[in-house]
C-alpha cells in the first residue's frame, strides 16, 4: 500500500487541522486539532489491521525514542508506530537519578542536535522538562509523559477507543479514578475530552485530588458511587504502591475497599458503562479482575491497539512539512 | 429494675423537671419509656395519673435530662486493666449521669485498626453498662506517620479520629488527615500541644517557677491550634481540639468558628475549676495534660464554657492507680479519673450563675452528640431512652475513695459540690439508682 492510497494522510486540508512543531500535551489544543489527529488515526488502525503494516511514508527520517523514565508500554508503541511508518527508530535510555542537572538536559538536546534525528519522543519524570527539550532541539518533539503534567498520546488513544465504539464524545459523562494528583494521563485525558465537549468527573481520596481541580473543568468526587452515578466511561488510573502505606492512602485493602472498581460500584455507572485502564493495571488494588476482563465492558486491549495507530498519525503529521519540502527538493 | 422492665417495658418517669437543652424545654412533666425508646414526654403526659399496667417512677421533682454525653475518656482496656476496664468504666460513669462514652485508641495495643474497634465494641456489649463509642487513631501506633484505615474504621464504628493523649505533630500528616477524613466525614480530634515546647510538666509561670519543676507556655497550645486551623483552612476537614486550658487558644477556636470553619472544642472541669496554684506543694493528683494554667486561663475557660465557645465538657477521664502517682511530680503520671465528678464540677458554672442550666446541660448532650454524629443528647419522641435524672442542689463532697473506678486519682478530694445523679437511664433500663431514689419504685408492679 502506498501512502499515497490513504487519503486522509495526504490531503492537504487535513493537515491543516494540526498547526504546532510539537506535540508536548493536549491543553491548548483546539477540538478541530484533535479531531484531524484522531480522523488520521482511523486510517492507521486500518492499515495496522491489514496484510501490509508498514510503509515507507517515513523512509530516511530518523526518529529517537528518548527515555529518562522506564517504560517498556509506550516505548514500545511507539517504537512500532515509528517502524510501521518506515522511519529508523532508535531507543535511548537514560537513568535520570545518575544526571539531576539541568544543564545536562541542554547537553543532551546538543548531543542530539548532532544526530539530526527529525522526531524526538521523550519521556521524563519531571514536568516540563520535555518542553524545555523541545526549545534547545531542531526536530519535532512529541511528548511520551512528563511527570505529573502531560501525556498526550495516551489522551488521543483513550479518545480514539471511546469515539470508535461511541460515535463522538460530545456529551458522554466520563469519570476518572484514582490518583488524579500525580497523574499526567487525568490532566491530558481532562482537556482532551472538555474540549471535545465530555463531561468529566474526578474521584479520588481528598489526598489524591490536587487543589483547584475545577479549575481544568473536572468535578471532583469523593465517593466513587456518586462520582459513577449515570457515567458513559469509567477510565481507571493506575496506583503507585508507594503511595499507600499511609502517606496518601492508608492501605491497599482500604483503597480498594473504597475506590477499587468493581461489579458493585460499577453498578452505578449505566448499564453499558465501558472501562478504561492506561495500564499496567494493579488487579485487585484499583481494579477488580472481573471487571478488567470483562470483554463487554472492558476496553483496556483496544486501548493498546488504538495507541500504535494514534502515534503513527502524530508521527505522520509532525513530519508533514518535512516530507512535503523534500518532494519538492526532489522535483526540482 | 423489675419494675423498669415491666410488661411490654413501660415505664413513666413522672414528677420530673423536664430539661431538653436542644430544643430549650424547662418544665414539669413525665416522660414515657416504652422499651428501649422514648414514646412521648412533656407537662400535660399523666396529668390524670399513670394508667394501670405501666411502672412508675416518681422522680419527685427532680431534673430528668437527655443522657450525658462523656466525649473523651481513658478505659485502659486493653492493656492495662490493673487501671480500670470498661466495665468498672461504665459503674463509674452510671453513677456519674453518663449514659455515654468516648474512649481515646491510647490503649495497648492501640485502636488504629479495626479489629481493635470491633473489639471495645465487643467488650462494652458484654459490660452491659453506658454505652462506649471509640476513636480511631490517627495514625498507626499513634506513631504520628501514617495514617490509619480511617474508611474502614469509620465502617465499623469509629467516631472520629485522634491521637490520643499525643498530638498530631507533623503538619503534612495532620494535613493529610484532615484531607483523608473528608471523605469519610469523620472529625480529627487534636491533643493541642506542641510537643517540643510541652516537654515541662505544669504550666510555666510562677508556681513552676517557685517549685523548680519545668515550665509548659500556654503558648504551646495556641500554636498547635492556630496552625491546626491553618490547616482546617486548607482542608476544609472538620477538627476538634480537645481539652483546650488557655484563653489564647479560645480566643482563635472563637474566630475560626466566627469565620465558619469547621472547628469544635472540648474542656475538662478542671480547667476552668482550678488553677496552677492548686499544684500546691507537688500535689501529683493535680498534674494533668495540658497543665493547669494561670488564673486568668482558668478565668477565660469558665467564660468560653458560658459563651458557648466551648462546646462540650469532658471529663477527660484519666485512670491511674497509687503507683503511677505517689511519685515525684516530674514523673508521676498526668490525668484525672473524673467520670463521677463531671456532673457536680459542671453545675457549678451554674451556681456560680456564670451560665444557665440547660445552657452548661447543652456541652454534655447534644453539642458533644452533634460533633460525634451520635443519634443522642435530646428528649424527643422516638430517641432512645438515656436519660439522667439528677439533683441539680444536693451538696456533697467528693471524696474519691468511694469511687467506682478501679483508680482513685483525684485532687478533689473533700472539694465541696452542688449536684448528684440519682439514676441512670440506658436503652429504657436503670443501670444506676441513688440510695432513696425511687423509693416507691415497686409502685405499679
Amino acid at each position: 500500500m502506498s501512502p499515497a492510497s490513504r487519503p486522509s494522510s495526504s490531503s492537504v486540508s487535513s493537515s491543516l487541522g494540526y498547526r504546532h512543531r510539537h506535540l508536548l500535551g493536549i491543553e491548548g489544543l483546539s477540538a478541530d486539532e484533535i479531531g484531524a489527529l484522531l480522523d488520521l488515526s482511523e486510517s492507521y488502525v486500518a492499515q495496522s489491521r491489514g496484510d501490509s503494516k508498514k510503509t515507507a511514508l517515513m523512509r530516511g527520517l530518523t526518529v529517537i525514542n528518548l527515555f529518562f523514565e522506564t517504560s517498556t508500554r509506550t516505548r514500545t508503541s511507539f517504537e512500532l508506530a515509528g517502524k510501521r511508518q518506515g522511519a529508523d527508530v532508535i531507543n535511548m535510555s537514560v537513568a535520570w537519578s545518575s544526571i539531576k542537572k539541568g544543564e545536562t538536559l541542554i547537553d543532551t538536546a546538543m548531543t542530539l542536535n548532532a544526530m539530526h534525528p527529525d522526531v524526538l519522543i521523550v519521556r521524563h519524570p519531571e514536568s516540563g522538562a520535555v518542553k524545555l527539550l523541545s526549545e534547545k532541539v531542531n526536530c519535532a518533539v512529541i511528548n511520551a509523559g512528563d511527570g505529573s503534567h502531560e501525556h498526550p498520546t495516551q489522551a488521543l488513544l483513550d479518545a480514539l477507543t471511546i469515539r470508535r465504539r461511541r460515535g463522538g464524545l460530545k456529551g458522554l459523562a466520563v469519570a476518572i479514578c484514582g490518583d488524579i494528583l500525580h497523574s499526567r494521563v487525568a490532566r491530558s485525558n481532562i482537556h482532551l475530552l472538555t474540549a471535545l465537549g465530555a463531561e468529566v468527573r474526578v474521584v479520588a481520596p481528598p489526598t489524591l485530588l490536587p487543589a483547584a481541580i475545577e479549575g481544568l473543568g473536572a468535578t471532583p468526587f469523593f465517593n466513587m458511587r456518586e462520582a459513577l452515578e449515570g457515567c458513559d466511561i469509567v477510565m481507571m488510573l493506575r496506583l503507585q504502591t508507594e503511595r499507600m502505606h499511609g502517606s496518601y492512602v492508608p492501605s491497599t485493602r482500604e483503597y480498594f475497599h473504597f475506590y477499587g472498581l468493581d461489579r458493585e460500584k460499577l453498578a452505578a455507572a449505566k448499564p453499558d458503562a465501558l472501562i478504561m485502564h492506561p495500564g499496567p493495571m494493579n488487579r485487585g488494588v484499583e481494579i477488580d479482575s472481573e471487571v478488567a476482563d470483562d470483554i463487554d465492558r472492558s476496553l483496556i486491549r483496544a486501548q493498546v491497539e488504538m495507541g500504535v495507530a494514534v502515534r503513527m498519525a502524530c508521527l505522520d503529521m509532525l513530519t508533514r512539512d518535512l516530507r512535503h519540502n523534500d518532494t519538492q527538493a526532489g522535483a526540482s | 429494675m423489675g419494675a423498669a422492665s415491666k410488661d411490654n417495658g413501660r415505664t413513666a418517669y413522672h414528677n420530673a423537671r423536664l430539661l431538653d437543652p436542644a430544643s430549650g424545654l424547662d418544665t414539669l412533666g413525665a416522660v414515657l419509656v416504652e422499651g428501649t425508646r422514648i414514646a412521648d414526654l412533656g407537662p400535660r403526659l399523666f396529668n390524670g395519673g399513670v394508667p394501670e399496667g405501666i411502672a412508675k417512677i416518681d422522680c419527685a421533682g427532680a431534673c430528668l435530662s437527655p443522657g450525658l454525653i462523656d466525649m473523651r475518656v481513658q478505659l485502659r482496656e486493653p492493656g492495662e486493666e490493673h487501671k480500670e476496664t470498661i466495665k468498672t468504666a461504665g459503674m463509674a460513669a452510671a453513677r456519674g449521669g453518663i449514659t455515654a462514652m468516648a474512649a481515646l485508641p491510647n490503649t495497648e495495643p492501640a485502636v488504629d485498626d479495626v479489629a481493635g474497634v470491633v473489639y471495645i465494641a465487643r467488650r462494652a456489649r458484654e459490660a452491659k453498662s453506658v454505652k462506649v463509642y471509640t476513636y480511631g487513631a490517627v495514625t498507626r501506633r499513634l506513631a504520628g506517620k501514617e495514617i490509619t484505615e480511617i474508611g474502614l474504621l469509620a465502617e465499623f464504628g469509629a467516631r472520629g479520629f485522634t491521637d490520643g493523649v499525643k498530638a498530631v505533630a507533623d503538619s503534612q500528616v495532620m494535613r493529610r488527615a484532615l484531607s483523608y477524613a473528608r471523605a469519610h466525614d469523620q472529625v480529627i480530634i487534636q491533643h493541642p500541644e506542641d510537643p517540643a515546647l510541652a516537654q515541662g510538666v505544669m504550666n510555666e509561670g510562677a508556681a513552676a517557677t517557685r517549685l523548680g519543676l519545668a515550665g509548659i507556655p500556654a503558648a504551646a497550645e495556641a500554636i498547635m491550634v492556630d496552625r491546626d486551623l491553618r490547616l482546617v483552612e486548607l482542608t476544609g476537614g472538620r477538627y476538634h481540639a480537645a481539652h483546650v486550658s488557655t484563653g489564647a487558644a479560645l480566643e482563635a477556636i472563637r474566630n475560626a468558628k466566627a469565620r465558619g470553619l469547621r472547628v469544635t472544642c472540648d474542656t475538662a472541669p478542671h480547667y476552668f475549676t482550678l488553677s496552677e496554684a492548686d499544684v500546691g506543694d507537688y500535689r501529683s493528683f493535680a498534674k494533668v495534660s495540658p497543665p493547669l494554667r494561670a488564673e486568668a486561663d482558668r478565668e477565660a475557660v469558665a467564660q468560653a464554657v458560658a459563651d458557648g465557645t466551648v462546646d462540650a465538657v469532658a471529663s477527660d477521664h484519666s485512670p491511674h492507680d497509687q503507683e503511677s502517682k505517689r511519685l515525684p511530680f516530674a514523673i508521676a503520671e498526668p490525668g484525672i479519673a473524673g467520670l463521677e465528678t463531671l456532673l457536680p464540677l459542671t453545675l457549678a458554672l451554674v451556681h456560680g450563675k456564670q451560665m444557665s442550666l440547660l445552657d452548661a446541660l447543652a456541652c454534655l448532650t447534644w453539642r458533644p452528640a452533634e460533633i460525634l454524629k451520635l443519634e443522642a443528647g435530646r428528649l424527643a419522641k422516638g430517641a432512645a431512652a438515656d436519660l439522667t435524672i439528677f439533683d441539680p442542689d444536693r451538696e456533697w463532697r467528693i471524696d474519691p475513695d468511694k469511687f467506682l473506678s478501679k483508680s482513685k486519682n483525684s485532687p478533689f478530694e473533700d472539694y465541696p459540690v452542688r449536684g448528684q445523679a440519682l439514676a441512670t437511664v440506658v436503652d429504657g433500663r436503670i443501670i444506676y439508682r441513688a440510695e432513696g431514689f425511687g423509693g416507691l419504685l415497686a409502685e405499679g408492679v
